[in-house]
């Protein structure tokens, strides 16, 4: 084992300490089997279907629990969108308003 | 054709999760495509050792019980495009598992990959025997201590009874991995030997992991050994052992005793006696 071997080996210990903290902080706040960040992700998939025809195999939801903020990425993939905003004669881009 | 290897052992502690990590990752670093399967439904631990616990967004109960797809569910292994994990629940109870929705789950999965490990939870219950229940060969994790022997006993006899494949009256292949080898302690007749081992439980040996700093370093840093130290005994065992699964002829060598640090060096064996 060499000298920079050496001081690595004792740096793990760190990374599992803040990983558990990260990791429990997050557990611990979930509240009836569910947290926020998958409340909010049911949310917003609803608000979204209430406008347009989501279909659930083309969601991709990504998330990275982290401290101090949280990212939540969902990926609706939205084909009829087009059609249905022709369709109603609106002159908006509900696609924009969309874009993450 | 797929294979569905199911790790397990009976005994808590032995090294499971940490198995069912290393070996999924050495045969997706052969090459394979390879899903590793948390069936620990209430107590998971397999997204924490293959660090992607802040990534976890659906688990296998919310497939069985039809709130996710199984593609949604899965996770990829940011350091090996070709390792997956399907995590468990950690707030469901082990009762939301079915057998029919487990069935539906590792047929579905059988198609995208060409191993399925299945991370089994310790004990004989519900969660332990649907993790079996579909294997095409078990990989038994054992100690070199009197209690995980004779708790792997129990699971061998289950394992060629509660299996499909052992209703269906075909020879479940079952593979010992000893794991948490104390090479030193076995030779100054403290520990159990490999061949006592063996002669015991009499299934095939699939490898033998030393005791070792790695193993807990890679926990530590959420990477399964053979990626966090490729190098390191404990990694080059889980890799042939990967190996060996896939039918490889490797002979098993009993690892040397793990060699000491400066502090270990200088305060020998009293320090840690």
């Amino acid at each position: 084992m060499n000298l920079r071997a050496l001081f690595r080996r004792r740096d793990s210990a760190p990374v599992a300490r803040e990983r558990l903290q990260v990791l429990l902080a997050h557990e611990r706040s979930a509240v009836g089997g569910s947290d926020l960040i998958a409340v909010l992700q049911e949310e917003i998939l609803a608000v979204i279907a209430r406008h347009v025809s989501v279909d659930r195999d083309k969601v991709q939801i990504k998330l990275d629990r982290g401290d101090p903020v949280s990212t939540l990425e969902i990926d609706v993939e939205v084909p009829s969108l087009l059609r249905a905003a022709a369709a109603s004669g609106g002159g908006r881009s509900p696609e924009a308003a969309l874009r993450r | 054709m797929a294979q569905v290897v199911v790790v397990t052992s009976g005994k808590g502690g032995v090294g499971k999760t940490t198995s069912t990590a290393a070996l999924g990752a050495a045969l997706a670093q052969g090459g394979e495509n390879v899903v590793v399967v948390d069936f620990d439904v209430g107590l998971r631990n397999l997204d924490l050792v293959m660090g992607a616990e802040r990534r976890v967004v659906f688990d296998l109960v919310n497939v069985v019980q039809g709130d996710a797809k199984l593609a949604q569910a899965l996770i990829r292994d940011k350091r090996l495009e070709n390792l997956s994990l399907l995590p468990a629940s950690q707030t469901r109870d082990k009762d939301a598992l079915t057998p029919e929705g487990v069935e539906r789950i590792v047929g579905e999965l059988r198609e995208k990959f060409d191993w399925i490990i299945c991370d089994s939870p310790a004990g004989i219950e519900r969660g332990a025997t649907l993790a079996m229940r579909h294997a095409d060969m078990a990989v038994v994790v054992t100690n070199a201590e009197v209690s995980s022997v004779r708790d792997s006993d129990r699971i061998i006899g289950l394992l060629d009874s509660k299996t499909l494949r052992a209703e269906q009256g075909q020879r479940m292949p079952k593979h010992l991995l000893l794991t948490r080898y104390d090479t030193a302690r076995a030779s100054r007749g403290e520990m159990l030997k490999v061949d006592d081992v063996l002669e015991i439980l009499s299934i095939p040996l699939l490898g033998i992991i030393p005791e070792s700093q790695d193993v807990l370093r890679a926990s530590n840093l959420g990477a399964p050994v053979t990626l966090a130290s490729p190098a390191s005994v404990a990694a080059r065992a889980y890799a042939e052992a990967g190996k060996r699964l896939k039918g490889e002829q490797i002979q098993v060598t009993v690892p040397a005793a793990e060699p000491r640090g400066l502090f270990g060096k200088l305060f020998g064996r009293r320090a840690v006696a």
